[in-house]
């Protein structure tokens, strides 16, 4: 039986969501152009992580076994639309550069991955730790992307000009690329070769080993 | 209680009615909890940029230089519904709900434009449109229009500010595009919106002429107060903002408006 500790903890960095599982890539691409839509992002996908964990494991031992993904599903969209709401009436110019992308916390794999694999079978509070545990490993790595995007790609953080760029007069030529999606795949690359150049248990078995090549032995 | 069989067809259908019941019950009086927070919201956006286009208000600030509110500031602008075809103002319309977006979707309150004309790729364009007037008693100081055209990936949105003159651009910004960030996506920069002020529109036929040009023309000839810097490698994007203008201010947008503003002044209507 996992511990509280584990539970909230190992998903950090032991066992991310994103650099380990791969999950949960498709908003790591889309919100990570800037910090503060970045952090509006964790934020929602913490409170909806948490709170269906929590629900789904409160009815688990309710829940048909045929109708328990429908179940889910109804209860996390049901939040993310509540976070919607929420968002256009205190941070109207966030989740309008957010747009589309709170509504897609609905397909968020590692929503609904925790719900299904965690919350059906262990006790509310555990699920609980487990779905804010997991949504800070989301955050974790999406904070990581936006610190390298902002800076490198329009030189701000936070909307704060840190590196001064050409167009506001300055010597640095904003790195077109670091804007587009196609950069948030190579830097969180780079992390999962980070992570796990230090937690060597994470690296993956070969599924094939490449054979010797032995044909051409005779002509040596 | 007796050990309830969960996969039983009559739970299944209990759950299913019990948390749609739980699950609408939340979202909907979320919903309408909210819904009169989000409506201001949407409303301060429109003014902020309408303000921000011309000119009254900085671009990260939700106050201006002189510490007015947004609304303080737009209480200085009268809404006015303009038929387009014939420039005269329309008073049968609510200017508060009005939505000339909404109105170009509707074939009754909307004209198909032909390919000649409609060089902003626009398709339908409103009957109606709504101006923003600022004037003071010794006449016209800002005319807002809300104008759009298709860039690169779709269709810009915003507001173009005229000065009294109605020759003069006082200020032009977008709230809704889907260009590339970086490349077309300059048009959001404050340097290059800066750049449209000044620029004159009309030439001496009453066409108007703007041009979005590579090397602006020496400030010598009389071209260069038509012309504004193009953005570089955003050539699609460049051509669209520049038809959008010039399709806005010519006859098949407010030029017919605009026409009588200027013979009349404020005394039409």
């Amino acid at each position: 039986m996992a511990t509280q500790k584990e539970v909230l903890i190992d998903p950090i960095f032991n066992n991310n969501p994103i650099a380990l599982q791969v999950l949960g890539i498709c908003s790591a691409l889309a919100v990570t152009i800037n910090m503060s839509t970045t952090l509006v992002m964790c934020l929602a996908v913490i409170f909806v992580c948490t709170m269906s964990n929590l629900a789904v494991s409160l009815v688990r031992n309710r829940v048909p076994t045929n109708i328990r993904i429908i179940v889910q599903m109804t209860i996390i969209s049901s939040l993310v639309i509540v976070v919607d709401q929420v968002l256009q009436a205190v941070a109207y110019d966030i989740s309008k550069s957010l747009s589309v992308f709170v509504g897609l916390i609905i397909t968020n794999c590692i929503v609904m991955g925790r719900a299904e694999a965690f919350a059906m079978q262990n006790g509310p509070g555990l699920s609980a730790l487990d779905g804010f545990g997991n949504a800070l490993g989301y955050s974790v790595i999406l904070i990581g992307v936006a610190l390298v995007r902002e800076p490198l790609g329009s030189g701000t953080l936070l909307g704060y000009e840190i590196i001064p760029t050409v167009a506001n007069g300055g010597w640095y030529v904003p790195n077109g690329l670091l804007l587009l999606a196609p950069s948030a795949f190579f830097i969180i690359g780079l992390f999962i070769w980070a992570i796990r150049s230090w937690k060597t248990d994470q690296v993956e078995e070969p599924e094939f080993e490449i054979a010797p090549n032995g044909q051409y032995k005779e002509a040596i | 209680m007796a050990k309830l069989d969960k996969d039983s067809l009559a739970n299944t259908f209990l759950i299913a009615v019990f948390l749609c019941l739980v699950c609408s019950i939340v979202v909907s009086s979320m919903a309408v909890a909210l819904k009169p927070i989000q409506q201001l919201n949407k409303e301060l956006d429109q003014k902020k940029n309408i303000l921000r286009a011309a000119g009254m208000l900085p671009a990260d600030q939700d106050v201006s230089a002189d510490g007015r509110s947004i609304e303080e500031l737009f209480a200085e602008f009268t809404v006015r519904a303009v038929d387009l075809q014939t420039g005269e103002y329309v008073d049968d319309v609510d200017v508060v709900t009005y939505d000339p977006i909404r109105a170009a979707k509707d074939s009754a309150t909307s004209v198909a434009l032909t390919p000649a004309q409609d060089i902003a790729t626009l398709r339908r364009r409103e009957n109606v449109s709504l101006v923003y007037l600022k004037a003071t008693a010794s006449g016209i100081e800002k005319v807002v229009m809300p104008v759009r055209g298709y860039g690169l990936w779709g269709t810009l949105y915003g507001y173009l500010a005229l000065d009294g003159d109605l020759n003069t651009i006082a200020g032009l910004g977008f709230y809704q595009h889907k260009e590339t960030p970086g490349l077309g996506g300059e048009v959001d920069n404050s340097k290059w919106k800066a750049s449209w002020q000044g620029v004159r529109l009309f030439d001496d036929m009453g066409q108007p002429q703007v041009k979005l040009v590579k090397q602006r023309s020496a400030s010598t000839n009389p071209a260069a107060s038509y012309e504004v810097d193009a953005l570089s490698g955003a050539t699609f994007t460049t051509k669209g903002v520049e038809n959008m203008v010039n399709y806005w201010t010519g006859d098949d947008g407010f030029g017919a408006y605009l026409k009588r503003l200027r013979s009349n002044g404020l005394a039409q209507g």
